[in-house]
């Protein structure tokens, strides 16, 4: 199959399904998470100021002492990684021009070169944590082959990314096609791994946030 | 006229000038990107040439590609090549027609055999054993076939021959093929392009006759000097991709600027051709510089690559599943709440008290 | 609107510079070099250099005039003149319509197209010596 091919597979039929996996899991996944709820709590509840589902929400983004002290570089280069994703896939022109077709909605971008940036310093805290993932015991025990390939499948749209919009590496046809499928492969195990807390982080953090301040406990 | 008389006579014959003929060369050894200094042994080695038999064979093509050499703007420069070569057979060209036309043909490739010129134009058709297109009640590949056996070189003029072009697209109802899927064990070259550019037709001739071969080819079989760049690497209007200036439709105040066309779908960035610099009607414009955007006619499977006012990061077709996998995902999310359910309350039916003594068992 | 009159702007144009004139004057001094040391002549074809507008006509400025211009009429114009450096040559091909079909820089000490060919000089001696038989008679 040439690359001119390849691309407009990944446009089109390639592009369908991997959106409708993406849609079918994460519909299926968070029916199946929030419909098991959880047990009535039957106590009176507490209040306390500054302790609610809302506020934990918020503070969970907060750099937090402790988990910093022990692991200054991982958890920064996490935020770095994390904001610079955010940049890249939500403020590039053709992205934004991607979702207007597919939802309707816009907003205005980055100028590229900012663009070009966040992905480097993305990529560069990309290999900061991963490095951090096999070069701390603990974390390298705890690791198993879904940490490495979630952190797979979230570099490689990057990466191709950058390449194409540079014109590096491979002609621009292969190198757009490779980002289109590499980002397409992302869509379709979102919804089966650990990168469904994109969806879910926000549920988790409110309930504990809930059910700790009716302990009277903020968190 | 005979193929024995030498170019170089016949030149003197219609007038044309040894000075004039080298401003010929120059401009051809400049279009393909070949050294300044070798125009001068392109002419030394044109002059000198016999002129080679040429038969052209025309298959399921609109013509487009014949029309495209033959109007070329500046007729004295680039009609020359047809002073280089014996066109010996052209469906739209020649004067005779009938089964002499045919006899012509048949007797030039007898003359010639394995020294001819094979240009081909057109897709060849293969379903109901390639009834779709017939000539003198013979199929296409039956032709191309027989023409192959005594070609030296074949060159398939166009994206139809080069690569199926529009008859190959969906659903293809003819089976359309392009000349390399036919012909394996002869060197093919493939001038891509709905049409090509003339002088992309005229200088891979006119190296041919020089050098006797063809120059170097991508991996797509065309000729690097003329394919090897993107319309978007050449394109006048990069300045305005690279700042994010886009016209959003055709008649707004960043088309009327000459904006970029990327966002109107224009194709540049993945299409190989010479159009940005070389250009069309002798050096007129191109199909950017006219206000729209690359069809990107020279890659394979164009007409297939979704909309041509669709920009490359928008989807090429639409989307059909998105709604059914929502409903099948609810679907299913449900179905295994409620087995969920019905485990967790079978679960705590069966569930039976520990006492101490259980314990002390 | 016609083409001509639509506006293009260019931002940074002014002053915009991408090295190629640096580049082509260390090149030619270089061809220079070598012709005035005995060696071959050469020639650079313009368009294959990418230019920003105003470098081509800051090379004209570089280059000036010198004595010699000539004028070809062959299928079109052709002008040819040499710069205000000796065996430094500038020729521009043209087609019929006006249009440019070859620049080039041409290091030479005279370029080939000037020239006149032996097998022309032949046929024009031959024909030469026609008209005097037939004036003679």
């Amino acid at each position: 199959m040439n690359q001119d091919l390849f691309l407009t597979w990944v446009r089109s039929t390639g592009l369908d399904i991997a959106l409708g996996i993406f849609v079918l899991g994460i519909f299926w996944r968070l029916i199946e998470i929030y419909s098991l709820g959880r047990k009535r709590d039957l106590a009176v509840p507490r209040r306390r100021a500054g302790a609610s589902g809302m506020h934990t929400l918020f503070r969970r983004s907060l750099i937090s002492p402790r988990t910093y002290g022990r692991s200054a570089i991982g958890y920064l280069a996490g935020y770095v990684f994390h904001i610079g994703l955010a940049v890249v896939v939500l403020l590039f022109a053709e992205h934004i021009k991607l979702i207007h077709a597919l939802t309707g909605l816009s907003w205005p971008g980055l100028p590229s070169q900012f663009i070009d940036a966040a992905a480097v310093v993305t990529l560069a805290a990309m290999l900061l944590v991963l490095a951090e993932r096999i070069n701390r015991p603990v974390k390298r025990f705890l690791s198993n082959f879904g940490d490495y390939a979630a952190w797979m499948l979230t570099f490689l749209p990057v990466l191709t990314g950058y390449l194409a919009s540079r014109h590096l590496l491979l002609p621009y046809t292969l190198m757009l096609a490779l980002h289109i499928s590499s980002a397409e492969l992302l869509l379709i195990f979102i919804p089966f791994t650990k990168l469904v807390h994109v969806f879910t982080l926000w549920g988790s953090r409110w309930y504990q946030g809930d059910a700790n301040a009716k302990k009277g406990v903020a968190v | 006229m005979s193929h024995q008389a030498a170019l170089g006579e016949r030149l003197a014959e219609q007038g044309i000038s040894r000075r004039a003929f080298l401003k010929f060369c120059t401009a051809l050894a400049s279009m393909m990107a070949l050294p300044p200094g070798t125009a001068t042994a392109f002419a030394e080695a044109l002059v000198k040439a016999m002129r080679p038999s040429v038969i052209w064979l025309s298959f399921q093509e609109c013509t487009g590609c014949t029309e495209s050499l033959t109007r070329s703007d500046s007729p004295a420069l680039e009609h020359l090549i047809f002073d280089m070569i014996s066109l010996d057979y052209h469906h739209t060209l020649q004067a005779a027609s009938g089964y002499g036309a045919e006899k012509s043909r048949e007797d030039a490739m007898k003359s010639f055999f394995g020294k001819y010129l094979l240009l081909v134009d057109g897709s060849i058709p293969m379903k109901e054993g390639g009834a779709y297109s017939t000539i003198a009640g013979r199929t296409n590949l039956d032709l191309l076939q027989e023409a192959a056996k005594g070609a030296a070189a074949i060159i398939a003029v166009g994206t139809c021959a080069s690569f199926g072009g529009i008859p190959n697209a969906k659903p293809n109802p003819t089976g359309a093929v392009p000349v390399s899927d036919i012909i394996r064990n002869k060197p093919v070259i493939n001038l891509s392009g709905c049409p090509p550019i003339p002088v992309v037709i005229t200088g891979v001739l006119a190296h041919y006759l020089t050098f006797g071969g063809f120059p170097e080819l991508d991996s797509l079989g065309r000729p690097k000097s003329f394919y090897g760049e993107t319309i978007h690497d050449r394109c006048y209007r990069r300045p305005f991709f690279d700042q994010g200036k886009f016209a959003r439709t055709f008649d707004d105040e960043g088309a009327r600027n000459g904006w970029c066309l990327f966002e109107l779908g224009c194709k540049g960035p993945t299409t190989h051709n010479a159009c940005a610099t070389t250009k069309w009607n002798g050096g007129t414009s191109f199909p950017i510089e006219s206000g729209h955007g690359c069809l990107g006619c020279s890659e394979p499977n164009f007409w297939d690559a979704g909309s041509f006012y669709s920009a490359l990061s928008m989807p090429a077709s639409p989307l059909k599943l998105t709604a059914d996998a929502a409903i099948a995902g609810a679907a299913i999310g449900v179905a295994v709440s409620v087995a969920n359910r019905i485990k967790k309350r079978a679960a705590k039916s069966a569930h039976e008290t520990a006492t101490i003594a259980d314990l002390e068992k | 609107m016609n083409l001509q009159s639509m506006p293009l702007e260019l931002e940074g144009e002014e002053g915009c510079s991408i090295g190629s004139l640096a580049a082509l004057l260390a090149e030619i001094a270089a061809r220079l070099e070598r012709l005035s040391a005995g060696g071959k002549g050469s020639a650079i074809d313009l368009r294959a250099l990418p230019f920003a507008p105003q470098e081509y006509e800051a090379l004209r400025g570089h280059l000036g005039q010198g004595e010699v211009s000539v004028r070809i009429d062959a299928i079109g114009p052709s002008e040819i003149f040499e710069t205000r450096y000796p065996g430094l040559w500038w020729v521009t091909h043209c087609n019929a319509e006006g249009d440019i079909t070859s620049d080039l820089l041409e290091i030479t000490h005279i370029p080939e197209i000037i020239k006149s060919h032996p097998h022309d000089i032949k046929a024009g001696l031959a024909s030469f010596r026609a008209q005097l038989d037939r004036e003679m008679q």
